[in-house]
C-alpha cells in the first residue's frame, strides 16, 4: 500500500540520519541512566513501608514510570524537529512530490517511536542486571504501549508547533504541559499513594492509565483490568491524536 | 505547457489581536510555451514566490485557475506533482545528509523502486557533475555546489516543467554562469522552465520571455528585447555629483537640473535615481551637447554623462516608477 511505503520511506530516511551519527544515540542514554542509578535508591527507601524491599521491587515500580516520563518528554520535543524541517524547506521538498501527506508526518513519528524503544531496551537490560524481573510477553506489551504514547506525545507537540510556529513558544508550552502530565501520571511516585483528588484528576490523563497498566504488567499482573483499559485508552487517544495532527498538518502547512 | 488565469492569494497576517490582509498576488495571467525559459522578474515581495508556490501545489490559490502540463492545478494537484519539479529558495536538504542519499530519497518519493532510484541518482550526479562531492555531507558544499544539487533533486524524475525560485540568489558570478548553463541544458533537453529572479542580467540573458511583476500584478510581459524596444531611443544618465569629488549633490541642484531638462523638448521622461538623473531621449548623440549647454547656462556642472541602450531596469522604471537596481 502506498501510504505504508511512504511512511516507511520517510521513517527510513529520518532514522538513518540518527544511525549515521551514533553520538546522538549515546547522548540520549545519559538522562535515563542517571535516573535509574540515582533515583531508584530513593524510591526504595521511601516505599520500604509499602513492602518494597529489593532493587528488583523498586525497578518494577520505577522503570515503567521512567518509560512514560521519557515517552512524554522526548515526544513533546518532536515539534522542534518539525519546525527545523519546515524552515529548511525539507517539508516543502517532500510536499511537491506525490508522496502521501500522512507519510511525511507519521514517518517522522515512527522514528521517534523507534528511538524511544531503543532507549527503553537499554534501560530494561541495565535494570535487569540490577535485579529487575519481568515476563517477556508483559515487557513486549509495555513496549507497545510506550510506542502508542510516543505517537500521542509527538502528535501533541506537532499540533503546538504548527499553531505557534516558533521554538520559544513551543518550548514554554510543552514544558508547562509536560510537568502536570508527568506528575499526574505518577511517573516518579506511584499515584497509588496520592490523595484521592489527585487520583480523580489523573483519571483524565491517558499517560496515568499507561503508567498504571505498565506497572501492573511489570508486576506480572496481566489479568488486572487496568492493563486492557490502559492499553485501550492510550491506543485510542494516540490514534485520534495522529489523525488530528495529520489533518492540521494538511491544513496549516500551506 | 503552463497556463494561469487570475491567480490570486491573500494572506492573513496576525499581529497581536489585529489581523491584516496582505494581498500577495492580485490576479495574474500568463502562458508559458513548451520548451521555453520563462522568467518572473520583480523586486522582493512582488509576489513571485507566492505565485510559484501556488503553481507547485504548495499553497492553494484563493481564486483563479491554472493548467500545468495538461493537469488541472485545483482539481488534480497529485497529477501536477507528478509532472513538475520544484526548487525552492531554501534548499530543502539536511546539512548532515549527503547529495547521493538525498537524490535516491527524492527519486523514491516519486514511487520508483530502490534500484531504479540509485540509477537515477547516478545519472543526475553525472549530468550535474556532482561526483566530486556527492558522498560528502551537504554542510560542506559551497553555495554553487549546493544549488546544483537542489536543481538535480528537482529534476530527478525528468518532469515536463520545472519551477526554480531564485536559482542564483547569493551565488558568485562563476557559479551563476554555471547555473545558467545547467538551466539552458535542461531547456535543450525539452523541459519547460519557469523561474523567478530579481536580477536584471539574469532575466535578460537567460530568459526567452519574461513577466515583470510588482505589487502582486504583472505590469509588463514579452521577450527581453521586445520589452526594451518599447522604450524607444536612448537613455542618458547624468551623474550630478560634482566633478572630481565623492560629495552628494545638493537636493536643490538636483531638483533644478531635473526641472530644466524635463522642460526640454527632446526629453521624453526623466527620473531621479540617487545622485543621477535618468533621461529618456530619441538620440543620445544629439541630446548630450544640449544637456551640457542647458546645465552650464544655469550654472550647474554635471559630474559625468553616460549614454546607453535601454535595459530591463528602464522598462521596470517606466512601468512602476521605481528602479529595480541596487
Amino acid at each position: 500500500m502506498k501510504v505504508l511505503r511512504d511512511i516507511w520511506l520517510i521513517f527510513q530516511d529520518e532514522a538513518s540520519q540518527l544511525v549515521r551519527h551514533p553520538k546522538y544515540l549515546a547522548i540520549a542514554l545519559i538522562q535515563p541512566v542517571c535516573y535509574l542509578a540515582f533515583f531508584t535508591p530513593f524510591l526504595k527507601a521511601v516505599m520500604a513501608t509499602d513492602g518494597l524491599s529489593t532493587y528488583g521491587d523498586a525497578y518494577q515500580v520505577y522503570v515503567p514510570g521512567l518509560f512514560v516520563g521519557m515517552g512524554l518528554f522526548s515526544g513533546l520535543f518532536a515539534g522542534y524537529g518539525l519546525l527545523a524541517a519546515l524552515r529548511q524547506g525539507v517539508i516543502d521538498r517532500c510536499r511537491v512530490t506525490p508522496i502521501s501527506r500522512v507519510g511525511i508526518l507519521l514517518g517522522r513519528q515512527l522514528m521517534h517511536v523507534i528511538y524511544l524503544l531503543w532507549q527503553a531496551i537499554v534501560i530494561t537490560v541495565a535494570a535487569t542486571l540490577f535485579g529487575l524481573r519481568v515476563h517477556p510477553a508483559n515487557l513486549l506489551l509495555s513496549y507497545l504501549m510506550l510506542g502508542m504514547m510516543v505517537l500521542l506525545s509527538t502528535s501533541i507537540s506537532y499540533d503546538i508547533a504548527l499553531f505557534v510556529r516558533n521554538e520559544q513558544t513551543l518550548g514554554t508550552l510543552t514544558n508547562s504541559l509536560a510537568q502536570p502530565l508527568s506528575l499526574l501520571a505518577g511517573v516518579l511516585i506511584p499515584l497509588a499513594i496520592a490523595p484521592l483528588w489527585v487520583r480523580d484528576v489523573a483519571e483524565w490523563n491517558p499517560f496515568a492509565w499507561a503508567t498504571n497498566a505498565m506497572r501492573a504488567l511489570f508486576k506480572g499482573q496481566i489479568g488486572e483490568p487496568v492493563v486492557w483499559q490502559g492499553a485501550l485508552i492510550v491506543t485510542a487517544v494516540a490514534m485520534a491524536a495522529v489523525l488530528l495532527s495529520s489533518r492540521l498538518f494538511s491544513r496549516e502547512v500551506s | 505547457m503552463i497556463e494561469a488565469n487570475g491567480l490570486r492569494k491573500t494572506y492573513r497576517a496576525r499581529r497581536g489581536r489585529k489581523t491584516t490582509r496582505v494581498e500577495a498576488v492580485r490576479g495574474v495571467d500568463f502562458a508559458v510555451a513548451t520548451g521555453e525559459i520563462f522568467g518572473f522578474l520583480g523586486p522582493n515581495g512582488a509576489g513571485k514566490t507566492t505565485t510559484l508556490r501556488m503553481l507547485a501545489t504548495l499553497i492553494r490559490p484563493d481564486s483563479g485557475k491554472a493548467t500545468i502540463a495538461g493537469a488541472d492545478l485545483l482539481r488534480d494537484p497529485r497529477e501536477v506533482r507528478r509532472r513538475i519539479g520544484f526548487v525552492a529558495q531554501t534548499s530543502g536538504t539536511y546539512t548532515i545528509s549527503t547529495g547521493r542519499r538525498d537524490l535516491v530519497l527524492q527519486a523514491r518519493m516519486y514511487g520508483v523502486p530502490k534500484t531504479t532510484a540509485q540509477r537515477l541518482a547516478e545519472k543526475a550526479i553525472d549530468a550535474f557533475q556532482l561526483r566530486d562531492f556527492a558522498d560528502r555531507e551537504i554542510g560542506t558544499y559551497s553555495g554553487g555546489q549546493r544549488r546544483r544539487l537542489d536543481v538535480a533533486l528537482g529534476v530527478i524524475h525528468s518532469p515536463q516543467a520545472i519551477f526554480l525560485d531564485e536559482p542564483t540568489a547569493g551565488l558568485d558570478p562563476p557559479s551563476r554562469a554555471r547555473m545558467w548553463q545547467e538551466v539552458r541544458r535542461l531547456r535543450d533537453e525539452g523541459m519547460t522552465i519557469f523561474l523567478t529572479t530579481h536580477y536584471l542580467a539574469e532575466a535578460d540573458a537567460l530568459c526567452d520571455r519574461i513577466s515583470i511583476i510588482d505589487g502582486g500584478l504583472i505590469v509588463a510581459e514579452g521577450t527581453p528585447s521586445d520589452l526594451k524596444r518599447e522604450i524607444s531611443g536612448d537613455v542618458v544618465i547624468v551623474d550630478m555629483a560634482a566633478p572630481g569629488t565623492e560629495e552628494m549633490p545638493e537636493d536643490t541642484t538636483m531638483r533644478e537640473a531635473r526641472k530644466l531638462l524635463a522642460g526640454e523638448p527632446f526629453v521624453h521622461t526623466s527620473e531621479v535615481i540617487d545622485e543621477t538623473l535618468r533621461l529618456y531621449v530619441d538620440s543620445g548623440a544629439t541630446a548630450i551637447p544640449q544637456i551640457i549647454r542647458t546645465l552650464n547656462a544655469n550654472g550647474i556642472e554635471p559630474g559625468a554623462i553616460e549614454c546607453r541602450q535601454p535595459s530591463l531596469d528602464d522598462v521596470f522604471l517606466a512601468k512602476t516608477g521605481r528602479s529595480l537596481e541596487e
